[in-house]
């Protein structure tokens, strides 16, 4: 089943020369998937993430996201579709300073108005699948930056999202931390079938991809499902 | 939640946020303070000014004001002040011959209103008895006896200053020299002028210095005999049991009964600088403290929009994972309303406790004793305010705070999550 799918999809950002950032890419991604899109700096896999994840709008083309063509939906729309629908991990930044790691976790489901009883239940059920059962109650200043960032991901999967879109998550980290990190994704995406898609320029993330895609000047250049 | 992440994001840069608490909470003692001790010394020369001056209530022939006479006397001014004396709300009453004159002694001469009084009821109306620093009062029979200020007697050189201290540390009383002669010449109600010898029997004290500088008391007989003025007295004066009715103008023209020759006038209507006073003293808290809440208003606002400029990334980063603008403003409205609330609550507390301290205690302003006393102002004030202020100025707070916690909010708003999310 197709959770996203992009037609002819384009970005152009408009200056005294313009930029063409993302150009004609039409691509599908499938449920279950682990995949990279990978590319040189300014190659456009930001943008071409941003606009799937409904941050940004394309300048032409269709962004269909479990066949809702998002392009369409007003700005306050897009929020709650990112809501319902999206789970983001991004390179830094991604914790509420404040909040414990519970907490965390939980917001998101408190912006989806979930009750308690679920809230506690899946916050317990994501901190351990991310390691980090005896780590509740710590603040992100207390945990380290590979920690911070499987909190991220626990969050990122509490709102039940259809995918999980990952802007070099990986590019702040060490090896070890990265390599435990990625073992969690593909763990999560093997047994519960959570869609992955990554921005990255880790070799060590491309290595575990299983479809990588290449974007060279906003075109895709190769797009590779790996066997 | 959100009531708990703006809670705790209050507290995230702790130095400044404690910077904008005392802020505020300074800024409402000072203006709290200051009202109350503009108020209680407005009390002071109040009270003061009912005591020596106006009483609650005076009464005078209906020209007498504009004129001044010695001719308008109140018809029938003695049974009438016995009529009025037996009335229930009445506490104390008095009737007085006033005259302008001349005082002359040796060393010159000063022009006076002369007050002749009936000793014992003049001293529960004013308590002048009460006022003398040397002498005595109206004791002696057969001789014309005057009570003079303690300014006059200065000028006069009776007065004198000791500059010793004494066993206990404190200055020893100035001394003044009485039994001395003075002659006032006035004007009868024929329009004759009038002498009389007085002796110096003693010397009154009051807060107002041009008060005792200008003021003198007879006795009411005295004057009577010498101005020939059978009887007649320009002023009846009344202190009441419930001193708000004096305001009740039904109770007012009770006094009248529909007779056209009588003045009565409640002491606002003798003072009017005390009614204004009175009258704008709401307006000018209002004035005073909203001045204080809007230099606070743009320190809330500056250091809000820090906040937020700050936490773009932040901002950025809720708004992706789906945290809605009306969440968003919430929360950043909560922050700023957060520190209004911290701040004011104990910028009123400590408003009180210091007002209800200082309400006790008084401030003592005696190091410009002269300047005051020139002023009609005591030399210790007692600071008082309002319960009501205290909410007025609580609300003033509190709406201080909703506009100081908008503009920041909006800013947040502006933010685009694609653009805040990469922000440096």
């Amino acid at each position: 089943m197709k959770v996203i799918e992009t037609i002819n999809l384009d970005k152009t950002y408009e200056g005294v020369v313009p930029v063409h950032a993302v150009n004609s890419v039409s691509l599908s991604i499938e449920e279950g998937e682990f995949t990279a899109i990978v590319g040189p700096s300014g190659s456009g896999k930001t943008t071409l993430l941003n606009i799937i994840g409904g941050l940004d709008r394309p300048s032409s083309g269709e962004i269909r996201v479990n066949g809702t063509d998002i392009s369409q939906l007003s700005n306050n729309q897009l929020i709650d579709f990112r809501l319902q629908n999206i789970g983001f991990v991004f390179q830094a930044y991604n914790l509420i300073p404040v909040l414990t790691a519970k907490e965390n976790v939980e917001f998101v489901m408190l912006l989806q108005n979930r009750s308690k009883t679920e809230r506690d239940a899946r916050v317990k059920e994501l901190l351990e699948a991310v390691g980090l059962g005896d780590r509740t109650h710590n603040r992100p200043n207390q945990m380290s930056g590979g920690q911070q960032q499987r909190v991220a991901v626990a969050r990122a999967l509490a709102s039940k999202p259809r995918f999980v879109l990952a802007d070099e998550p990986t590019a702040n980290l060490d090896s070890a931390s990265t390599s435990n990190l990625l073992d969690i994704m593909a763990e999560l995406n093997k047994k519960e079938n959570i869609t992955f898609v990554f921005s990255t320029h880790d070799q060590r993330v491309i290595d575990r991809a299983r479809r990588v895609i290449t974007l060279e000047d906003g075109k895709v250049v190769s797009d590779i499902t790996k066997s | 939640m959100i009531f708990q992440v703006a809670w705790r994001n209050v507290w995230r840069n702790r130095v400044r946020s404690l910077v904008v608490i005392s802020a505020v909470a300074l800024g409402l003692i000072a203006g709290v303070f200051m009202m109350a001790f503009s108020w209680g010394m407005n009390i002071e020369r109040t009270r003061e000014i009912i005591e020596t001056r106006t009483s609650h209530i005076q009464i005078h022939e209906s020209r007498y004001k504009d004129d001044r006479k010695m001719s308008l006397f109140i018809p029938e001014g003695m049974n009438l002040l016995n009529q009025i004396s037996a009335r229930p709300e009445i506490k104390a009453s008095t009737g007085r011959i006033l005259s302008n004159g001349m005082l002359s002694t040796t060393k010159g001469g000063f022009g006076v209103l002369i007050s002749g009084v009936i000793p014992e009821k003049e001293s529960v109306v004013t308590r002048l008895d009460q006022r003398l620093v040397a002498g005595e009062y109206f004791t002696e029979s057969g001789a014309n006896t005057i009570l003079i200020g303690d300014k006059l007697a200065e000028k006069l050189g009776w007065k004198s200053e000791s500059d010793s201290l004494g066993a206990d540390g404190t200055k020893t009383p100035a001394s003044y020299r009485l039994r001395k002669k003075i002659v006032l010449a006035f004007q009868g109600p024929d329009g004759e002028t009038k002498y009389g010898s007085f002796k110096v029997a003693g010397v009154y004290k009051t807060i107002n210095s041009k008060f005792d500088e200008t003021n003198v008391f007879v006795r009411f007989e005295d004057l009577n005999r010498l101005a020939g003025t059978e009887g007649g007295m320009h002023e009846i004066a009344l202190l009441l049991n419930d001193p708000p009715i004096a305001e009740d103008s039904t109770f007012l023209a009770s006094f009248s009964a529909g007779r056209t020759d009588l003045l009565i006038e409640n002491w606002k209507d003798i003072a009017p600088d005390l009614r204004l006073v009175d009258e704008t003293f709401a307006t000018t808290l209002y004035i005073f403290i909203g001045i204080i809440l809007l230099a606070l208003l743009f320190g809330i606002i500056n250091t809000m929009l820090m906040a937020v400029m700050e936490r773009t990334r932040e901002l950025g980063m809720l708004m992706s994972i789906g945290m809605n603008k009306p969440k968003v403003f919430l929360m950043i409205m909560l922050e700023t309303l957060f520190l209004s609330f911290v701040g004011g609550p104990v910028g009123l507390l400590s408003g009180f406790a210091l007002v209800k301290l200082f309400g006790k205690v008084g401030i003592d302003l005696s190091y410009m004793a002269e300047s005051a006393s020139q002023m009609g102002i005591s030399s210790i004030v007692y600071t008082d305010l309002q319960p009501q202020y205290y909410f007025q100025i609580a609300l003033m707070v509190f709406f201080t705070a909703i506009i100081a916690a908008v503009y920041p909010a909006y800013k947040a708003l502006q933010l685009k999550p694609v653009e805040a999310i990469r922000a440096l």
